[in-house]
């Protein structure tokens, strides 16, 4: 990555690279109009969100609209359309969790990140989702972090999962200003 | 069909079967331990990759030999990690909650020094005259395991463990037999589809069979959408073969050649562990072509649902493995006429998919000896919420709500009351105390008002709000709806806001009467069964808690204490002790302050009513009290600094 580029540079580089990627992944599928949830399920996995180009791209390998992708993917709950956080934290507010205060976790997840479910911090670092069920609900209330399971989660463990978090980002930021001071 | 080969289906699977018992490892009980472990993904969820990382450490620095077998999960979610170690000379044994730590230990003193530990069992699988037995405890012995008998006992990636519990017989007798006999010892058995609606499941083969359609396909319903239910992710993650050999004796029987299993994309590892399944099968003839040497093909894929409550509806499942929105459609026709790509599709839930073989088995008379007169068999419940046992129960249908939750699941804990069971999920309904006879079947479920559902049940104690809870549902349910019917769409939403409104203390005496009768119009004017269930969870509980109701709109009260804008917290002064800090230090919004004399108290304009204070509180002092309505909190000025 050219360090030259302003902060949201990189980004639309990254965009780039991700559609070049795109175009050859895409061509293993024929054109019938039943991969196109198995193409967004695959678009989805490998970069995280969907694009409105890489939506574009995949209308015109099945020969169908945009809007006909757009329908279908915004329908179902899987799909986002926004890139992801580096962590992912997902709320569980399934009917387990909602009863004993599911609502609770998710909202001192906003409070302290500054953002709402379904969005992701201007750093991209964070990104909150709401999540129906993940289907551990003699664990509740339970959380996902970045895939690991965050169970009978307490308002004030939040706190303690984002402050872990900026200490591993402080160890970083020491460690990579240490090797450059060093070369 | 020509069956008529040189080796018959069942001559070939002896051969399998003879293969699988060498390489499932013989019997090494006399020589080295087994250690199983929980792993699926509740158990990985309570931390048991890093319980078999902890075993694995230590089993090797002591120089010991001994198998790990990673297993599925046996239902007992309170207890996770669940581990079971077979030590030669002990009876098998199971632990619950084995952290790192006591992995560590167990492996020491156990598998060492010959010390069971007996702080730490949870009881011995087997009969012995040291250690009491599952046997005698009634979250084990109430149960009957049917569907599940081998979830948490044999590791799901290995088919070899399947065929050596006897598992691929009743495909290989079935396909020996004309599938019209299949078909009527299926009908016969009374087995009703477990997927919630409770439809004959041999007369849903019949009509498939009978159609002329060429294409034919089965489909595995394994979208469980219901917030609160896991049996079928667990079924899938414990023991997918028994699932697979279910779903190849339904294709033989309507003479399908495609199945798919539609699974949510949610589950990743029910994804991959039913994926490995299908290879493994495939590899051992028992899928593919020509199986066991017959002319019947069966070619299995699994396709990822997407998560929208509403594919759990068959011809909105369709319609999404077609590629498109999954909107319900009119019946008739159905799916089993014109379903997937307008062909002949049986569409069958896991459980009643898993039940099959059991029947080929044992038979359609024994089948009907389990459960009730009108629904035999058994039926699978994830009990969660408000009880001390919580996790996946196995139980013949007829079995009472009563004997479920306080005999099974061990009643509700901290000697709280309880007050309600919902049933059924956001289709179901929420049955209060006076229902604790109801037996569990399709139809007295259905006539209490709730239904069987998904077979998710959330028990509520005095601290949950029947509004809330109702409200929650139409939440659910209001955003999954697809938006093709209008009452369902729109009345779905009015009911939200009423609800809303009641739970924030802006209810009106005339809003009982409107939310019953658009919940009567939103079930009459929907098309599919998600609009026709969703008022449910609002007319049972009108029905059964309707003094809650008044008391939110009357007096702004909120008798359990659940409805935030209705409660407020504070902290006693009599009570508080001088100097401790504790709820400064936990309080997220740094709503607590030092008043008169260095008590605590709480700002209430700051206080987002998290509770977290109440709970961080010492019990000696137990100084942070609850009231409803708001307006009971003592107003404590903040001193300026």
């Amino acid at each position: 990555m050219n360090m030259n580029h302003s902060r949201a540079d990189p980004w639309i580089a990254e965009e780039e690279a991700m559609l070049e990627e795109l175009a050859s992944s895409i061509s293993v599928y024929d054109s019938h109009r039943n991969n196109l949830i198995p193409m967004l399920q695959a678009i989805q996995k490998d970069h995280g969100y969907l694009s409105a180009s890489a939506m574009e791209m995949v209308a015109g390998h099945l020969d169908i609209s945009p809007s006909e992708v757009y329908g279908v993917a915004s329908f179902y709950n899987q799909f986002r359309f926004h890139p992801p956080g580096k962590h992912r934290i997902k709320v569980c507010l399934g009917t387990a969790c909602h009863v004993v205060g599911g609502d609770i976790i998710l909202e001192n997840f906003e409070r302290k990140l500054g953002i709402k479910d379904g969005e992701t911090t201007a750093d991209r670092e964070f990104s909150i989702e709401r999540v129906a069920c993940v289907g551990c609900c003699a664990l509740a209330p339970v959380a996902v972090v970045d895939e690991v399971v965050e169970a009978h989660i307490a308002p004030s463990r939040v706190e303690g999962i984002l402050f872990n978090f900026e200490l591993e980002r402080d160890q970083r930021d020491k460690e990579a200003q240490d090797s450059e001071s060093a070369s | 069909m020509n069956l008529h080969l040189e080796k018959s289906p069942q001559e070939r699977f002896a051969a399998l079967l003879e293969k699988a018992g060498e390489c499932a490892a013989p019997e090494q009980r006399d020589t080295i331990p087994r250690i199983y472990i929980g792993m699926a993904t509740c158990g990985l969820a309570a931390g048991a990759a890093e319980t078999k990382a902890a075993f694995e450490e230590v089993l090797a620095e002591q120089h010991i030999e001994a198998d790990i077998i990673p297993v599925g999960c046996l239902g007992h979610c309170y207890a996770e990690p669940l581990v079971v170690i077979e030590n030669p000379g002990f009876p098998a044994i199971a632990y619950h909650q084995v952290t790192p730590g006591k992995a560590k230990v167990l492996v020491k003193s156990f598998l060492v020094e010959g010390d069971p530990l007996f702080e730490y069992v949870l009881a011995a699988m087997e009969e012995n005259d040291l250690i009491p037995t599952v046997a005698d405890f009634p979250r084990f012995n109430l149960e009957q395991r049917i569907v599940m008998r081998h979830c948490g006992v044999i590791d799901p990636t290995d088919i070899n463990q399947y065929l050596v519990k006897g598992g691929y017989a009743s495909l290989a007798r079935a396909l020996s037999l004309p599938p019209e006999e299949i078909i009527r010892m299926v009908a016969e058995a009374g087995l009703r589809g477990r997927g919630g609606a409770g439809f004959p499941t041999g007369r849903k083969w019949e009509l498939a069979k009978a159609d002329p359609g060429t294409e034919k396909t089965v489909i595995c319903n394994a979208d469980e959408g219901d917030p609160g239910a896991y049996m079928d992710r667990t079924l899938l993650e414990s023991d997918p073969h028994q699932l697979l050999e279910g779903l190849a004796i339904c294709a033989y029987c309507v003479g399908a050649a495609k199945a798919v299993v539609y699974v949510r994309a949610e589950y990743p590892l029910a994804v991959e562990t039913i994926t490995t399944a299908i290879d493994q099968a495939r590899d051992a003839n028992l899928l593919g072509r020509s199986i066991l040497g017959t002319s019947f093909d069966l070619e299995v894929t699994v396709f990822q649902g997407s998560g929208a409550f509403v594919c759990g509806e068959e011809t909105a499942l369709i319609q999404s493995v077609e590629g498109k929105r999954g909107m319900p459609q009119h019946r008739p026709p159905y799916p089993v006429q014109h379903g997937l790509w307008d062909q002949p599709t049986v569409i069958n839930n896991v459980k009643t998919l898993s039940t099959i073989p059991t029947i080929i088995e044992h038979g359609s008379q024994w089948f009907r000896s389990v459960g009730a007169q009108t629904s035999p068999g058994t039926a699978i419940f994830s009990v969660v919420g408000k009880v001390i046992h919580p996790g996946l129960v196995e139980i013949p249908m007829g079995t009472t709500l009563g004997t479920l939750i306080f005999n099974i699941c061990g009643g509700v804990p901290k000697q709280k009351q309880f007050k309600a069971v919902q049933i059924g999920g956001p289709s179901g309904g929420c049955l209060p105390e006076s229902f604790l006879d109801t037996p569990v079947d399709f139809d007295s479920l259905t006539q209490a008002g709730a239904m069987m559902g998904s077979g998710g049940m959330v028990v509520m104690d005095e601290e949950s709000c029947m509004v809330n809870v109702a409200r929650y549902f139409l939440e659910f349910t209001q955003n999954e709806s697809c938006g093709k019917c209008t009452f369902c769409r729109l009345g779905t939403r009015h009911l939200l806001n009423i609800l809303d409104r009641i739970t924030k203390g802006q209810g009106k005496e005339s809003d009982l009467d409107v939310l019953d009768s658009l919940a009567r119009d939103i079930q009459r004017g929907s098309l599919c069964g998600l609009g026709k269930t969703a008022p449910n969870p609002v007319l049972t509980s009108l029905n059964y808690f309707r003094s809650e109701y008044q008391a939110h709109i009357s007096e702004k009260r909120c008798p359990a204490m659940m409805c935030r804008t209705l409660t407020a917290f504070y902290i006693d002064p009599d009570k508080c002790a001088r100097g401790c800090e504790v709820c400064v230090g936990c309080c997220p919004v740094e709503a607590i302050f030092t008043a008169k004399g260095r008590k605590k108290a709480i700002d209430q304009s700051l206080c987002v009513k998290c509770g977290e204070c109440m709970v961080s509180c010492p019990p000696e002092y137990d100084a942070v009290k609850k009231v409803s309505p708001a307006e009971l909190a003592p107003i404590v000025e903040r001193p300026e600094s």
